[in-house]
């Protein structure tokens, strides 16, 4: 029992210290605050895949003891005090679970109607509009700028598939 | 399992399965937001690596220099090292060939050069033949390189110590922060922005050389226009035009590779030429613009009485003041203590603890870290003391005075470095203050927070708050403060509520493609606009994806040679975790080992992946962090880890090899040899004895005619990367 309990605060105290890591390098001016704009890359970093909506939640929630903080936090930003008892949770209970990577192959291939292997630009480009969360422009434009093949302009996702899987999670 | 709520709710396989091109858009949309996140998060740490690396660089500069300006201040009471040695380190006796003004003209420029050739007074159509020259990759001949230097120096002679500007006489005046020998981020800026001219005035706010590969050829050409347009061209000095900085940081060797036969007074005029530059600009009595930026001394009427070109380096310290005598019980206990303690080898690292430990505290302050005890003794040392004193005497007396800060016997065997404080006579008090103010102006840096401390991460000036900018600028009647010094992925960066900006013009500075250059354009409404630039070597634009990867991939190349240098400290620190001597510790230990021996701040579990290996089990194998590098070369292992010293301090002995080598030949005598090692040595605190040093010398002297390839000798201990073939 004292064993699990030990254990526990060890997994605890990691976890910790991830998501400080994590704060840490958006933390400009090291004062324990960081930009809101960035707590998406900071969760997302964290290996976590929310929406653009929950993310709106994780910043706005205030668990309850922090509303006793004298921290003042100005506006715009969000302080590491108020992050880590929000983002332990969502960490511990594994909310926004990754989804596997054949799943985005499969995705692709569901937007490949024909079955070609590739994709034009502007059919993705229809498509990552749709949604409650469409892609902002400047997303579409970097997206397409390392998508599409420079020589044939066209998409091959099981190449830009890789690209994203091997880059994420080197 | 799920990207989101409108996925959640029921299993994806049948989601996608009945071929809803809905869902498939917003997994992709999921997962390319988490990948761009990740990105970013690389993007930014790579900028962390880059960052505190190039800042304890500038530290170890600052350490070494006070440790030559002790020796300076003190040979007579050394032994081995002669004063003659010594004195040539730091203070170059002024060769009495260049007292002769005309001396250039009597250096023959053969018929075969090829290169532009310029006369007096200068003229467009010279400073054109310059620029399309440089561009060509041609070297002006040192005929005209020396006459250009001179009639500058006669130029700035006149210039008063902070020059005024006024909108009224062009419709904008533009502001270049640090170039750094980036020729092409100048010639960018020219061509976006029109050459220099009364119609297009520019102020260069200070370090035009050093790092990059042509500095020679941007100092140049800003001169040539200087002269061309003495009113509408400004260069105000950076902490990088600073003969010893030059000597680090590859301005000095980038001359003598490019001027072989004259280098030397071409390098010698630079000093003096450096020396004159003004050190701010004021513009409509409104903007302040300075290099680095100002501190809670900073007293602009007593800058603009002071004689700039005596101080010829912020690393030349003055003869230590009484100020500094003044430290009483509590100092002279830490002396004594300190000097129980033989240095040994391994001790090496101790200076940077100490430096850590301070970094610390403006890292984590007020946090629950371990060590948080040392946050509470910044204040106090923090306002009066703002000059990169601070590896001599800055940091040890906040230590020393507050017996509650934790420090390890480790820290205490610092050799000579702080025992400065304890020795030289006072210095004049004016002229200790003349420094000091300049100092603070070249290489400060501002700070969220308000109040001054002493910039520690740098190792020289201070951090400023918004509180010392309001007050100097009201103090003036000023509205805004423009300053460089800080690389900045934009190229510009906003500050203290508006009141301060930093504007660096090296695109490209650390690693392709890592940040912008920008500059700053004001004109008769004051009100600042900026644009930026990114140089870009191949014609294809890269993709954020690839200029990601490969700037990370430097940096964590410049990561692991860190890593590599300090193997035997780290193993040392692994060891009291590795309890069955599995070769693996935790994460958590592994983390904290290199945090504490690095003395960089870093996210190690988020570097981990590309730093070492885990087991099955979860754990660290801590021996696989060594595996990316290798030395260069094998040597004979004349004394246990001497490789290892070697490569981690091979800039710094460069250094010291550079000052001996007066003549810049790459050769030293295996005499000169062991008295490089001497100092050296003497500087680490690595006890070697003389047997050791002479088989050194002898190993390496290949052709045992009794001069050492110096430069080769270094190119050995320069590490290189084991897998660099199989990465690219």
């Amino acid at each position: 029992m004292a064993d699990d309990l030990e254990r526990a605060e060890i997994i605890v105290t990691e976890v910790h210290k991830k998501i400080n890591d994590a704060f840490e390098v958006f933390d400009h001016d090291l004062n324990k605050t960081v930009d809101v704009r960035e707590i998406g890359a900071i969760v997302r970093s964290l290996g976590c895949f929310p929406t653009e909506a929950e993310l709106l939640d994780i910043i706005d929630e205030r668990p309850p003891n922090v509303l006793l903080l004298k921290v003042e936090e100005p506006s715009g930003f969000i302080c590491f005090e108020r992050f880590l008892p929000t983002m332990s949770k969502i960490l511990m209970e594994h909310k926004f679970r990754p989804i596997p990577e054949d799943m985005l192959l499969t995705a692709f291939e569901v937007l490949d109607r024909q079955k070609k292997g590739h994709l034009e630009p502007d059919e993705l480009t229809d498509y990552m509009r749709q949604g409650n969360e469409p892609f902002t422009h400047l997303e579409m434009e970097e997206m397409l700028s390392s998508a599409v093949d420079p020589d044939s302009n066209l998409i091959y996702y099981k190449d830009f598939v890789n690209t994203m899987v091997l880059d994420g999670e080197r | 399992m799920g990207c989101g709520t409108s996925i959640a709710t029921e299993p994806q396989g049948m989601a996608l399965e009945t071929g809803k091109p809905m869902k498939a858009a917003i997994l992709i949309q999921g997962w390319y937001r988490r990948y761009m996140a990740r990105l970013e998060m690389r993007r930014r740490y790579t900028w962390n690596i880059f960052q505190s690396i190039e800042y304890a660089g500038e530290q170890d500069q600052l350490q070494l220099s006070s440790f030559f300006s002790f020796m300076l201040d003190n040979f007579t009471h050394l032994n081995g090292s002669g004063p003659d040695l010594i004195s040539q380190l730091l203070d170059p006796v002024v060769d009495p060939w260049l007292g002769r003004e005309t001396c250039y003209e009597l250096i023959p420029v053969s018929e075969s050069y090829s290169g532009p050739r310029i006369s007096f007074p200068l003229s467009i159509s010279h400073t054109n033949s310059l620029l399309n020259a440089f561009k060509e990759h041609q070297t002006l001949h040192a005929r005209y390189a020396l006459q250009l230097l001179w009639e500058t120096k006669k130029l700035l002679k006149q210039m008063p110590n902070i020059v005024h500007m006024s909108t009224s006489y062009a419709k904008e005046i533009t502001i270049c922060g640090d170039l750094h020998g980036h020729l092409d981020d100048l010639l960018l800026i020219f061509y976006k922005n029109g050459l220099p001219s009364a119609d297009t005035p520019y102020v260069f706010n200070g370090d035009f050389v050093d790092r990059g590969k042509q500095s020679t050829e941007v100092v140049l050409i800003l001169f040539a226009y200087l002269l061309l347009y003495p009113n509408h061209m400004h260069l105000n000095r950076g902490n990088h035009e600073d003969h010893i900085m030059n000597l680090r940081y590859g301005f000095t060797k980038e001359v003598m590779q490019k001027y072989k036969t004259h280098g030397r007074e071409i390098l010698q005029l630079f000093q003096d030429v450096f020396s004159l530059l003004p050190i701010a600009t004021v513009i409509d009595s409104k903007v302040l613009i300075v290099h680095g930026g100002i501190s809670d001394q900073t007293d602009l009427d007593f800058l603009n009485s002071i004689e700039r070109h005596k101080v010829k380096s912020a690393l030349r310290l003055p003869r230590c003041s009484l100020e500094q005598l003044d430290v009483s019980q509590p100092y002279k206990q830490a002396t004594s203590q300190r000097s129980a303690h033989s240095p040994r080898p391994g001790s090496s690292h101790s200076r940077r603890q100490r430096t850590r430990t301070q970094t610390k505290r403006k890292r984590h302050h007020g946090l629950s870290h371990q060590d948080s005890a040392s946050s509470s003794s910044s204040s106090s040392s923090s306002s009066s003391q703002c000059s990169p004193r601070t590896p001599s005497c800055l940091s040890p007396r906040p230590c020393y005075s507050s017996p509650s800060v934790p420090f390890s016997t480790d820290v205490l065997q610092v050799p000579f470095l702080d025992s400065l404080a304890s020795l030289p006579p006072p210095s004049p008090p004016r002229v200790e203050r003349e420094w000091k103010q300049m100092v603070d102006v070249l290489w400060s840096d501002p700070k969220p927070q308000d109040g001054c401390s002493p910039n520690i991460f740098r190792g020289g000036g201070c951090y400023y708050g918004p509180d010392i900018t309001q007050r100097l600028l009201r103090h003036h009647g000023y509205q805004l403060l423009i300053r460089s010094h800080e690389c900045k992925q934009e190229g510009y960066e906003i500050c203290h509520g508006g009141h301060v900006i930093t504007i660096f013009s090296a695109s490209n500075y650390y690693e392709e493609g890592s940040n912008r250059g920008a500059y700053v354009k004001l004109g008769q409404d004051l009100l600042p606009r900026f644009y930026q630039y990114q140089v870009s070597r191949t014609t294809r634009k890269l993709t954020l994806t690839q200029r990601v990867r490969a700037a990370e991939g430097s940096a964590l190349r410049a990561l692991q040679e860190k890593l590599f240098s300090h193997r035997s400290e780290l193993l040392t620190g692994f060891l009291p975790y590795d309890h069955n001597n599995t070769g693996c510790v935790s994460v958590s230990e592994w983390a904290q080992v290199l945090e504490t021996v690095l003395r960089l701040d870093l996210p190690w579990r988020t570097l981990r992946p590309h730093l070492a290996r885990l087991a099955p089990d979860g754990s660290v194998e801590y021996l696989s962090c060594f595996d990316y590098m290798g030395p260069g070369l094998q040597l004979p292992q004349v004394t246990p880890n001497l490789t290892e010293t070697l490569v981690r301090y091979r800039t710094d002995l460069e250094l010291i090899f550079n000052i001996i080598d007066k003549d810049h030949s790459g050769l030293i005598s295996l005499d000169e040899f062991r008295h490089t090692w001497r100092l050296f040595s003497a500087h680490l605190g690595v006890a070697l004895d003389d047997g050791a040093i002479d088989a050194l010398a002898r190993s390496i002297d290949f052709n045992k005619d009794g001069s050492i390839d110096f430069t080769e000798f270094l190119e050995a201990f320069r590490v290189v990367h084991k897998l660099d073939n199989k990465d690219h």
